[in-house]
């Protein structure tokens, strides 16, 4: 990819470093006249929150810049993290007509950070409350999902508490995205616009099922929201993956974000080391690009079907590979070698389809490496979800959101909503908050 | 390739390509520049008696689109602030290192025979070729009583023409403002005068824009600002009515026409030349871009008429202009309709929403896999031409012509005018 989208692939990323630099306001203006301001347009389709994305390009190309961002968060209220961190490849940018017209779109995702950018430089609150209603919401998870929530509850009216077991806000925003998607403490400068609103108190360190339980809550508060994610990390099912240098690739991730050196888990720096990330989604991407940027000497991405079937997009896999990951593909694990207690390789099956199914050729290989990142899919954490059925290992909701439990709504990762993005998690934060709404108005 | 010399008023240039009296012909130096880059003519920056004029600082607004192209230009610069003694060594030098190229010379004075007269005399020895009398300036002179002051009153116009041309042997081109309520009576007022030619337009009174923080008009003097003239891209369409109005009007048809008006390109000099221009007059363009954009026009020009077959300028001077009629002349019966190429078509919507918003619902949307379809309702659709100007996609939206088999029939002939005039034949 080049031209206005061009992330910096020929340059080394760096996690202190942006991945796509913001616009100038001339490149701005530029690519705002690009956008053809398209009737009832496909990239407003393509968003989960449905941003009026011509409306906002428009008002960026007629120097109204806050208001192209009022626009935009009164869709998205994390429209600048959705900025930086969508896969706008097969989103927006993915459905805008300009890529008929001339093989580029309009880099929307980088104008929607122009305009954020604008307003939280600004130091601007666009939103005014509506008139207090007496009641009182608790949201579980102050991720991308109950923040959203929060926001739009708070907006309506409604008083918000928010249960959040990390020590910060912001789940995946604050500990999930690679560095270079998102520098420096924008998420939590997004967090701190959210609740600067008005009506949303949040309590840090509580983890539903250890120290809050559904029940107390549905008996405290008039209504209650899950936006737990997906706690629950997947295993390899291997031997040897108690060895030091193991670890799950989201927790790499989130020390690198948050500079805890060094990343604990993986039992040392990861600098001049030879990694191996298990899995081919956007989260395998991630911590195999940031493995580099850390220092390390080599890194493989294995993944156990072909580059088509990977979950990390062709724009991703293309990044991974320029910034010297090595993809291989049809390689399933089978063990963790080691040696001294710590990880010395690791053995890998080729694998091929035969009839339509997955299967091990009994062919392996080796890769000698000292670090393996698991990167195989997240699972929802059963831990205080008492009472609520589920369904295809995420928690059951209807059309409204809601879950099986009278007032109790879930959105976000821990139901199947759409793709796991923070921009579904904010669009199902949003629908859930006018379904809450309703119900409390009923 | 095509022979692009060009004659009007007996004043000859390589190609028609003249840059118009303005900024860009004040002095020797970008004369020189613009004719090493190609240029077949000058109109010299407007000269005047001395002592000379003096210029306020900040003197160009404009009027961009979002990529910042210059649509519109506008300036309140007045004519030449050099000695006139100056000005007329260096035309001189000029003409004589460049014997080839066109020299013309625009002249200004107040409303009397000795300063016209006296100006033309001065000017004739130098070796230009010809002479043009400014009667355009929409600010600044025209309140000291010249420019555009001459120029809107035709009496004033054909007396300075006379003046003029009894002065001196040189052929003398009257350029007329565009700020007048018809262009005839000046362009007929200047053919009375004895005018070899005329050339037009001159620029069009305007304020670029308002300065919001400043709250004046820009360009900004010190807080104040005033009208200027204003050119560029803009104004060509206005030009082009002008110069067909002179051209078809019996009183001025075959007066020889030096086009001005927004012209930028081999394309925009080939309209006026259609409309009967002999030649044509440049400034905003070389403003914006510099001298070299010439050479494209010297290229595309020669490329468009060696393509069409014409071989000199003359082939299609003038080609246009039969086709130019008045509203009551044109084709009742006649009638076009839209067409989508659904191939082409990239799905933005944009013909439904202006003709569903502003014209006749003519455009309706037909959900399909992938994308949507845009059909034409041929019931509804009058042949407006709107959804193909806002259509993004050069050719996918296209105009055609329905066979109905009816005669040609003006609205003077047409069953529901009141005032309709009977064919003879129907009259019987």
């Amino acid at each position: 990819m080049s031209g206005v989208n061009g992330a910096a692939h020929g340059n080394q990323l760096s996690l202190d470093r942006d991945l796509v630099p913001p616009f100038t306001a001339l490149q701005a203006m530029a690519e705002s006249s690009r956008c053809l301001y398209c009737y009832e347009a496909a990239c407003v389709t393509a968003c989960p929150t449905a941003i009026d994305i011509p409306g906002f390009i428009r008002k960026i190309g007629t120097g109204n810049v806050k208001g192209a961002a009022r626009t935009i968060l009164d869709a998205n209220i994390m429209g600048g993290t959705c900025a930086r961190a969508c896969p706008t490849e097969v989103l927006c940018e993915q459905a805008c007509v300009r890529n008929k017209a001339e093989a580029e779109p309009v880099a929307i995702g980088r104008l929607q950070r122009y305009a954020t950018d604008a307003l939280f430089k600004a130091g601007v609150q666009p939103f005014t409350r509506q008139a207090p209603t007496g009641k009182h919401v608790a949201v579980v998870g102050g991720g991308p999902a109950g923040l959203a929530c929060a926001h739009r509850l708070a907006l309506l009216g409604h008083e918000v508490t928010v249960f959040e077991a990390r020590a910060k806000a912001g789940g995946l925003n604050e500990y999930g995205l690679a560095a270079y998607k998102m520098v420096g403490d924008f998420a939590q400068r997004e967090v701190d616009f959210i609740l600067s609103l008005g009506g949303i108190s949040v309590k840090t360190g509580m983890a539903l099922g250890r120290d809050v339980t559904l029940a107390q809550l549905r008996q405290d508060f008039d209504a209650v929201f899950l936006g737990v994610g997906l706690a629950g990390i997947n295993t390899l099912g291997v031997a040897g993956e108690d060895l030091a240098g193991v670890a799950d690739a989201v927790d790499v991730i989130a020390a690198l974000r948050q500079r805890t050196a060094p990343p604990v888990a993986v039992a040392g720096p990861l600098a001049g080391r030879r990694v191996v990330v298990i899995g081919g989604g956007n989260t395998a991407v991630d911590a195999a690009i940031q493995s580099l940027c850390a220092g390390a000497a080599e890194v493989t991405m294995a993944y156990r079907r072909g580059t088509a079937e990977m979950g990390a997009t062709g724009h991703e896999q293309d990044l991974a590979r320029t910034q010297g990951v090595v993809l291989r593909t049809w390689l399933a694990p089978r063990e963790i070698l080691g040696a001294g207690g710590a990880v010395s390789g690791i053995v890998l099956e080729r694998m091929a389809m035969d009839a339509g199914r997955l299967v091990g050729t009994g062919e392996t290989v080796t890769i000698p490496c000292d670090v393996v990142l698991k990167a195989v899919g997240q699972k929802l954490a059963p831990g205080g979800l008492d009472g609520l059925a589920l369904a295809g290992g995420r928690i059951q909701v209807d059309e409204t959101l809601a879950t099986s439990l009278p007032g109790v709504y879930a959105g976000g990762d821990c139901i199947k909503s759409g793709e796991d993005l923070t921009v579904q998690s904010v669009a199902d934060g949003k629908a859930a908050a006018f379904a809450i709404d309703a119900y409390l108005k009923a | 390739m095509a022979d692009l010399r060009a004659t009007i008023a007996g004043i000859t240039s390589p190609n028609p390509f003249w840059l118009a009296s303005a900024p860009p012909t004040d002095k020797e130096y970008n004369i020189v520049r613009a004719f090493k880059a190609g240029w077949g003519g000058v109109v010299w920056k407007t000269l005047g008696e001395d002592p000379p004029v003096v210029n306020v600082s900040s003197r160009y607004g404009a009027l961009l689109d979002s990529n910042r192209a210059l649509i519109g230009f506008n300036n309140i610069e007045l004519i030449t602030d050099r000695p006139l003694e100056v000005n007329l060594r260096e035309i001189a030098a000029v003409k004589k290192a460049w014997p080839d190229r066109a020299v013309v010379v625009s002249l200004m004075a107040v409303m009397t025979e000795a300063a016209w007269a006296g100006l033309a005399r001065r000017i004739e020895p130098t070796g230009a070729d010809g002479l043009e009398l400014n009667f355009g300036c929409p600010h600044g002179m025209c309140e000291r009583g010249m420019g555009s002051a001459i120029g809107q009153v035709p009496e004033m116009v054909e007396q300075v023409t006379r003046w003029v041309k009894n002065a001196t042997r040189l052929p003398v081109i009257v350029k007329l403002t565009p700020n007048i309520t018809n262009v005839l009576w000046s362009a007929e007022a200047a053919k009375r005068g004895g005018a070899d030619a005329v050339s037009l337009i001159n620029t069009i009174n305007s304020i670029a824009s308002v300065d919001l923080d400043a709250m004046a008009p820009t360009p900004t003097v010190g807080g104040k600002g005033t009208h200027g003239g204003y050119c560029g891209p803009a104004v060509k369409p206005i030009a082009l009515n002008m110069v067909a109005e002179i051209v078809r009007n019996p009183d001025t048809r075959g007066l020889p026409i030096s086009g001005i008006g927004g012209i930028g390109t081999w394309r925009d000099a080939a309209e006026f030349l259609a409309l009967g221009c002999g030649s044509v007059q440049v400034c905003t363009a070389a403003m914006t871009h510099g001298f070299r954009i010439v050479e494209d026009m010297i290229d595309g020009l020669s490329a468009w008429m060696d393509e069409k077959g014409y071989r000199t300028l003359a082939d299609f001077q003038g080609r246009a202009v039969p086709n130019v009629v008045n509203w009551n002349d044109l084709n009742m019966n006649f009638v076009t309709k839209a067409k989508i190429d659904k191939d082409l078509c990239i799905d933005c919507g944009r013909c439904h929403i202006a003709c569903e918003d502003t014209s006749h619902q003519a455009i309706r949307i037909i959900p399909a896999e992938g994308k949507r379809l845009f059909e034409v309702v041929d019931e509804e659709c009058v042949g407006c031409n709107l959804c193909a100007h806002v259509c993004p996609v050069p050719d996918c939206i296209t105009m055609h012509e329905q066979e109905t088999g009816r005669p040609y029939l003006t609205w003077p002939e047409h069953p529901q005018n009141p005032a309709r005039v009977l064919p003879p034949k129907a009259a019987e």
